[in-house]
């Protein structure tokens, strides 16, 4: 699920400090009655940034982005575009465009009139609207649908459409408010790799807001993971994946094991789990300090955790089960181990072999190992 | 396809009887050549033609045509106005209370409404006439023209307007642009209920008009009580092939355009 890298230069502004980020929102709140939808956040995004906010329903990411494109004011702090404060400035004066997730495409005018609504309230000589229109048709590869109104179209070039006109204004900053939710799995996947295609060719800088994690994964170039109006961790998509900053993280993307225990150190950054009577320590890594006799959490990945007959040999950790139950699910199996504490451990393996030459059945007794590096210790 | 069967040809039958059969002796009776209007003496339309000669009628119906152009037409902008604010207001303090206040004269008795309006009117000395009959059928079809746009635009879609402005559309350019073209069916019929409301009103127009400003209902009814003339039931036929004529083209505009639109989406979906 990791990224791959878009272009051969690590585009990773964020760690520049000489970088100035296009968006800052510097202790913002925002209440709505008793409610407090976003609590005191401070947040940098950068230029050319497929930025993706993501969080259950209720989070507040929605909230974030109704204040960028100007719907809603903070209750406390400022928001900075490009260095301005911009709560003074009306929705229509921001160089902000948003993508609105039920599309909002205008029902009575034709997908040309309105690609072209947005330019036409701008100061662009009329001449010039119609070459941009056409040139948004191609980006989107609605050239053919132009004269359809909206509701002679399908979904997927609604879709389309409404992303053409939030572009055609060439905003500084494109606001996309779950924009895949109606769509298919399959029409789903092949959007985000048009939409990231897309914010390449245009460089506009991207705010997604998704509740779907693989999508933020697959588009983003950094995620932000928030709950309760708070971000609980800004990183790349492989740094949550890989190195997650507390349990809800870890939870939340991806399929985890988490077991408790208490701390011991034991290297630089290495530690040691006792997390049961009689069974060996784990030994696990985590960049921050921690006292000794700390309560933690042990985080393992399934596909992480290597599932064999025998102990191991250099195994860092190696702990014994027998096989509860396996969710075979064509490309990979993953094999819920029962240890003698009577905690489930995930372990995932490709199945490279045929189903009928499978190792392991039901009530085997296994080894499952797995690297000081791949469990990762959080202490929240 | 159903059967053939007694019981429903019979109410049917009865139904429609009982909705249509006055009507149509009043539309038979205004082509009878007699003077008396209940006995038959012929097929005439010499009635029609009595009818366009007498000037005081005609005035009436002028008086009702122009009370009903801008009484409606008024009624239209501050009763979608109303709607507008009622629906998309937000929640100020006091909305729940207005919208009650607003829907309000719909149940209130006419007699009511019509005999505060005309202490208004002395009160503030304003001459009865045109103005005070234009003045309170604006006041008693407004809620009407609010009931019928505030159900359209509890449907409507809100981020529409915030994509307006979000493309840089001021709030008046968006209405304008946007919700005001969407709306506008529900916009048209509450005008055509207004107007219909304005044309037939008695109560109101006999508390509110003055001497030089008869409306045609006030005409009809002080003529009936003088004794019912063939001349009656000729302008009564001509009133009803109005409103007919009205009501089948906007319910055939209304079927077409719905048709048109179920037809797009199915060609949307096969291709």
């Amino acid at each position: 699920m990791a990224q791959p890298a878009k272009t051969p230069v690590v585009f990773a502004p964020w760690e520049d400090e000489t970088q100035k980020p296009v968006i800052q929102f510097k202790n913002v709140t925002k209440r709505f009655g008793n409610f407090t939808a976003i609590d005191n956040l401070s947040l940098d995004i950068f230029e050319r940034e497929f930025f993706a906010l993501l969080g259950p329903s209720g989070c507040g990411k929605t909230t974030i982005m109704r204040m960028l494109a100007g719907f809603e004011a903070a209750t406390e702090g400022t928001i900075l575009l490009g260095g301005k404060d911009i709560s003074p400035v009306a929705p229509n004066k921001r160089p902000v465009n948003m993508m609105f997730q039920s599309y909002a495409l205008f029902p009575h005018l034709s997908v040309w009139d309105n690609i072209a609504f947005g330019l036409r309230r701008s100061s662009m000589p009329k001449d010039e609207i119609g070459a941009r229109v056409d040139e948004m048709l191609r980006l989107t590869r609605m050239e053919k649908f132009a004269k359809r109104k909206p509701h002679q179209i399908s979904g997927g070039q609604r879709q389309r459409v409404a992303l053409a006109r939030s572009l055609a204004k060439a905003p500084k900053l494109l606001l996309l408010d779950e924009p895949l939710g109606a769509l298919d799995k399959k029409l789903r996947h092949d959007t985000q790799f048009e939409l990231m295609d897309i914010q390449e060719k245009t460089g506009t800088t991207f705010v997604i807001v998704t509740h779907d994690q693989e999508e933020a994964m697959t588009v983003a170039s950094r995620v932000a993971v928030m709950d309760h109006g708070k971000l609980i961790q800004v990183a790349t998509p492989a740094a949550i994946y890989e190195t997650p900053n507390c349990v809800y993280v870890a939870d939340f993307i991806g399929e985890v094991n988490l077991i408790e225990g208490n701390a011991k150190k034991v290297g630089a950054d290495k530690y040691e789990v006792s997390w049961a009577e009689g069974q060996t320590a784990l030994r696990g890594t985590c960049p921050r300090e921690i006292a000794d006799g700390t309560r933690v959490t042990y985080a393992v990945r399934p596909e992480k955790v290597a599932i064999s007959a025998d102990k191991p040999k250099d195994a860092a950790n190696a702990v014994q089960g027998t096989v509860h139950d396996i969710a075979y699910l064509g490309n990979i199996s993953t094999y819920h181990v029962m240890l003698p504490t009577g905690q489930i451990i995930k372990a995932q393996a490709s199945n490279t072999r045929r189903l009928a030459n499978r190792h392991f059945t039901w009530e085997d007794k296994v080894w499952l190992s797995f690297t000081d590096t791949a469990g990762v210790i959080l202490t929240e | 396809m159903r059967r053939f069967s007694w019981f429903n040809a019979t109410s049917l039958t009865l139904g429609f009887a009982f909705l249509y059969l006055p009507m149509l002796i009043l539309i038979i009776y205004s082509f009878n050549g007699g003077r008396n209007v209940a006995i038959w003496a012929g097929f005439s339309t010499k009635w029609y033609g009595e009818l366009f000669r007498d000037q005081a009628f005609l005035d009436a119906a002028w008086v009702t045509l122009r009370v009903g152009l801008m009484s409606s037409t008024l009624a239209t902008i501050l009763g979608t106005m109303a709607a507008y604010v009622i629906v998309r207001g937000g929640r100020f303090k006091g909305r729940t209370v207005m919208s009650g206040m607003l829907y309000a004269p719909i149940v209130m008795p006419e007699v009511i409404t019509g005999l505060s309006l005309l202490l208004l009117f002395i009160a503030i000395g304003l001459d009865r006439g045109l103005v005070t009959i234009v003045l309170a059928h604006t006041t008693f079809t407004m809620c009407f023209v609010s009931v019928v746009v505030s159900s359209r635009l509890v449907t409507f879609d809100q981020s529409l307007e915030e994509a307006a402005l979000d493309l840089g559309c001021t709030p008046w350019d968006a209405f304008f642009s946007v919700t005001l073209p969407i709306i506008a069916p529900a916009v048209i019929s509450g005008w055509l209920l207004a107007f219909t409301l304005s044309l037939d009103d008695l109560v109101l127009a006999s508390f509110v008009s003055g001497p030089s400003s008869t409306t045609l209902p006030i005409k009809i009814f002080s003529a009936v009580r003088l004794g019912v003339s063939p001349k009656i039931n000729a302008l009564s036929t001509i009133m009803i092939a109005i409103v007919a004529f009205g009501v089948i083209t906007a319910s055939l505009i209304n079927k077409r355009s719905v048709t048109k639109r179920l037809k797009d989406e199915q060609e949307a979906a096969a291709s």
